[in-house]
């Protein structure tokens, strides 16, 4: 697009849903209230693995306020293993029922075994307790190392490793093993002056949305089923929905109320089947809630990792070699994001030599699921502190390293995918002249450290329609779920194309019965994606005013010639509202579909730049300065460009100092806010921000997603700064305050000086 | 039991159980849905209300002990359709992306300017610690309160002017 100066793309309009989340009048999915409505409550597994040998509903089914109860065997079995696409990752489809109802055996605590139905949630919870489950527990599987062991206990005794040389002989936890190889990595290992190999372990995380998974579920009469629920993929719920009950997926509506947050946590359903099964039963819509211990426990977390990298470089700072090894935890059903952490890790760099093994591994925890850049944020801190000792090592800036040998135009991703346009060294350019890359750093213990992220974003398929209406505005129906302003960016659109004012446009998310297919809102791609979708119904809608303006102009067709929201012909001119308004009186009113689909990558890159102040007693690590760059090709709206680089930064944080999982025996001994730990408005500084504009090859003005990469570097760019702050080098995520002070005190062992408060264990 | 409660500017009269929250009657029994909940343990602050001018989790909070008490909540933060000045803060400054904790964090927000009309951003973010969001980074979130905060201070300087 040749265009560059825009009327209304870049401004900061006030988004048009705004006013019903600030007054508390937009419905999220726990909000539905229906008639006669019945609440479920789920009873979940206490063990990580057993054989459920009975389960004995009769207690339940005889009270008198139960009205139905659920179990696995209210579910068709499916034995296929075709791959069902979930958002931003797949699962088997005979694992799928598994995720909302167990049958036969539970492989992770808290996986669903039963449910009751009742007028409310309190009789319903109180109904649990007349269910009598006999479990056979199993010995568990509580970590990826053991998991791998040859003679590790089995989760399932029918999965085979699955690699590019075929399937193994006997069952394994190792669900399947991926692996990229380039030139000869041993042979460039020889040629390296400087070589740097360690390995990280990362814990299991949760996406931490503020709302919990709900749904309502309104079965009918007719066959047909109405589900209300909080997701970021309205027709992916409804083709998980339509596999599990083995309908076709038109029996199946899906209304996406508004979403609380959904990080790739939301493309799956937890509870809408058990809602649906019980609604089944009683001809009555059925809500259920999680609390917050559930969805730590029973919702997909994401996945924890152990990863070696080992990289050579030239004493003139060219990389030469790198090799990683890559095992992810996937819980207790394969489909971890290892795949995507392969890819993502070095793909940022020329890397003429390397080798690439990547292990999907089963474990008794929750299955994880998409958690924003699926896989690469662990990948990233291993990858960017890696890079960042090189650098050290060969006494150049991190920086100039990064610079001397990051992908160009042209270069391929470690998958052979090339890149088209990309912005990587504009943003490594931009750390290096912004001021905070060179302002004195005050105090003691304290340090700067940067690293880079990069992810290739999504494309996917939008579909949308646009009406008009009398008074000259018009109506933008989308399918796109709106987690964070798209609403606004698409409305935006519509605005700089037709040539009319943003208020003037009005945004709705559509069902699925009132739309035509739209993929979900991940991968970064909504306002690529579907901004293509609006963009060509824009175009399609400019063609057919013209029609009609040369009616009102009273010209021939062929001579309106359109731009900037006017319709010229003959020296005569009138305005697109005007000719909006008058469709009814030029031929009745029309819409205007606009569909995207095949469209090239329009990968982004980002960087974080920290400054911490490391107290060496207590190993607490406080952020003094925080600077986010990302290449994000055109920001639309640049508040909410610079909202989802702020928000990736502080998720980032936090998986970097406070947030993980902890496990014994499988059971997860902190599922709640108090414990896993997300970071508050006080634990953060003002994230500032900056927004490099490298236009993409593909898609309207240059945009690209702007979703994920920020969350890759932080946790990097922390422990760079901590290795400034207190020379030492971490490895393990998160960097919480007994970490880094075990670090500090063994270093300190080490060189036979004091240690602070104790011994080093 | 009865409870009687002036909510949102109105006596009201209502049935609750001893052991409902007042967030459940909130929801559940007066439909007043703009109060969230995240946690239901008090950690998250999505039903953070208003209760005789203090912030208060209204998970944490049984119904009856709303009994003779004043009760905001988001529902009346807006005088009729005119917004409250930390209202249009919000949406000028983008400090909401999902919306789902943006209830909480204005109640929370009214309450520190009833109490600090003009804080510094060190006591912004010490009053709003106890309000999870996970899609700002909260950055925006406290730029648009002390944006409300100055906007409230120079309505009073206005008004003292021409008292």
């Amino acid at each position: 697009m040749a265009k560059t100066e825009y009327r209304v793309i870049g401004t900061r309009p006030i988004r048009p849903d705004g006013y019903g989340k600030v007054t508390g009048r937009d419905q999220y999915a726990a909000d539905v209230i229906l008639p006669g409505m019945l609440y479920a409550k789920i009873l979940r597994s206490p063990h990580p693995h057993a054989i459920i040998k009975k389960i004995d509903v009769s207690k339940a089914l005889a009270h008198p306020s139960v009205l139905a109860v659920c179990t696995g065997e209210d579910f068709p079995h499916i034995s296929s293993s075709a791959k069902i696409d979930t958002g931003e990752e797949s699962i088997d489809a005979r694992h799928m029922t598994a995720l909302a109802m167990a049958a036969g055996k539970v492989v992770y605590k808290g996986q669903a075994v039963a449910a009751v139905a009742c007028a409310s949630f309190a009789e319903a919870e109180e109904a649990l307790k007349l269910i009598e489950v006999e479990y056979e527990p199993l010995p568990v599987v509580d970590d990826i190392e053991a998991a791998m062991r040859e003679d590790a206990p089995l989760i399932h005794g029918d999965m085979y490793t699955v690699s590019l040389s075929g399937s193994g002989s006997r069952p394994s936890n190792i669900a399947s093993h991926v692996s990229y190889e380039g030139g000869d990595v041993e042979a460039g290992f020889a040629e390296a002056d400087v070589i740097v190999e360690r390995e990280f372990r990362t814990r299991m995380v949760h996406q931490g949305y503020i709302e919990p998974q709900s749904a309502t579920v309104w079965a009918h009469p007719d066959g047909r089923m109405t589900v209300w629920t909080s997701t970021q993929g309205a027709w992916q719920i409804r083709s998980q929905m339509a596999t599990i009950f083995q309908v076709p997926v038109g029996r199946i509506r899906v209304i996406p109320m508004e979403i609380g947050g959904g990080f790739g946590g939301k493309f799956t359903p937890y509870v809408a089947p058990v809602a649906a099964v019980l609604s089944r039963k009683t001809g009555r819509p059925v809500k259920a809630t999680m609390k917050r211990s559930e969805v730590f426990q029973a919702t997909g977390p994401g996945s924890a990792a152990i990863i070696r990298v080992k990289m050579g470089a030239k004493k003139d700072g060219t990389l030469v070699a790198a090799k990683a090894f890559l095992a992810y935890d996937a819980g207790a059903f394969p489909g971890s994001p290892v795949g995507s952490a392969c890819v993502i890790g070095f793909s940022p760099y020329k890397i003429p030599n390397f080798k690439i093994d990547g292990y999907d591994v089963v474990t008794n925890h929750p299955r994880v699921k998409a958690y924003r850049a699926p896989g690469g944020t662990p990948v990233g801190m291993a990858v960017e502190t890696v890079i960042d000792e090189l650098a050290e090592r060969l006494g150049m800036d991190p920086i100039d390293f990064r610079m001397k040998n990051a992908v160009e135009p042209g270069d391929r991703m470690i998958n052979e995918v090339q890149y088209n346009s990309i912005g990587f060294k504009q943003v490594l350019e931009a750390v290096k002249s912004h001021p905070h890359y060179s302002a004195p750093l005050e105090g003691q213990h304290v340090g700067r450290g940067v690293a880079c992220g990069f992810w290739p974003n999504g494309g996917g398929t939008s579909t949308v329609h646009l009406s008009f209406n009398g008074d000259g505005t018009v109506n933008l129906i989308e399918g796109s779920t709106d987690i964070g302003g798209s609403r606004a960016s698409m409305a935006m659109i519509v605005a700089e194309e037709l040539g009319i004012d943003v208020e003037d446009v009005r945004p709705f998310v559509a069902d699925t019965d009132t739309l035509g297919y739209n993929d979900g809102t991940g991968g970064s791609r909504v306002t690529y994606s579907t901004g293509v979708a609006v963009y060509r119904a824009c175009q399609d809608a400019i063609q057919k005013l013209k029609a009609r303006a040369a009616v009102l102009l009273e010209v021939d067709e062929g001579s309106v010639e359109f731009s900037d929201g006017v319709f010229r012909a003959g020296g005569k001119e009138i305005r697109t509202k005007e000719v909006i308004a008058k469709l009814n009186k030029t031929g009745g009113p029309f819409e205007s579909v606009g569909v995207s689909g095949r469209l090239g990558r329009a990968p982004s890159f980002s960087a974080s730049l920290v400054d911490v102040a490391v107290d060496p007693e207590t190993g607490k690590v406080q952020i003094k300065r925080w600077t986010q760059f990302q290449d994000v090709g055109k920001a639309i709206h640049p508040s909410y460009a610079e909202g989802q680089l702020q928000g990736g930064a502080v998720q980032g944080i936090g998986w970097g100092l406070s947030e993980e999982y902890v496990f014994r025996d499988g059971h997860m001994l902190n599922p709640s806010f108090l414990d896993y730990r997300m970071p508050t408005a006080l634990d953060v500084p003002m994230i500032d921000t900056v927004l490099i504009e490298v236009p993409a090859s593909d898609g309207p003005y240059g945009v690209r997603g702007v979703g994920e990469a920020s969350i890759v570097p932080p946790p990097a760019a922390l422990a760079n700064a901590i290795y400034r702050a207190v020379g030492v080098r971490m490895t393990e995520l998160p960097m919480s305050p007994e970490r880094v002070w075990r670090a500090v005190a063994a270093k300190a062992a080490a060189e036979g000086g004091e240690v602070a408060h104790g011994k080093a264990g | 039991m009865k409870v009687q409660a002036k909510v949102n500017g109105i006596e009201l009269e209502f049935l609750a159980e001893p052991r409902q929250t007042l967030l459940e009657v909130l929801r559940e029994e007066l439909r007043l849905t703009g109060t969230k909940e995240g946690c239901s343990n008090g950690n998250c602050g999505a039903c953070t209300i208003i209760m005789n001018g203090r912030p208060v989790n209204s998970c944490l909070i049984l119904a009856v002990q709303a009994d003779g008490q004043e009760i905001q909540t988001i529902e009346g933060l807006a005088s009729g359709t005119a917004l409250h000045p930390l209202q249009q803060a919000f949406l000028e400054e983008a400090a909401l992306q999902c919306g789902f904790c943006t209830p909480g964090f204005l109640m929370a927000s009214k309450a520190l300017l009833g109490k600090i009309p003009e804080p510094t951003e060190d006591e912004v973010r010490h009053h709003l610690a106890g309000n999870l969001c996970r899609c700002t980074g909260y950055d925006k979130i406290v730029r648009a309160v002390m944006k409300a905060a100055e906007r409230m201070r120079a309505a009073r300087a206005e008004e003292e002017v021409s008292a």
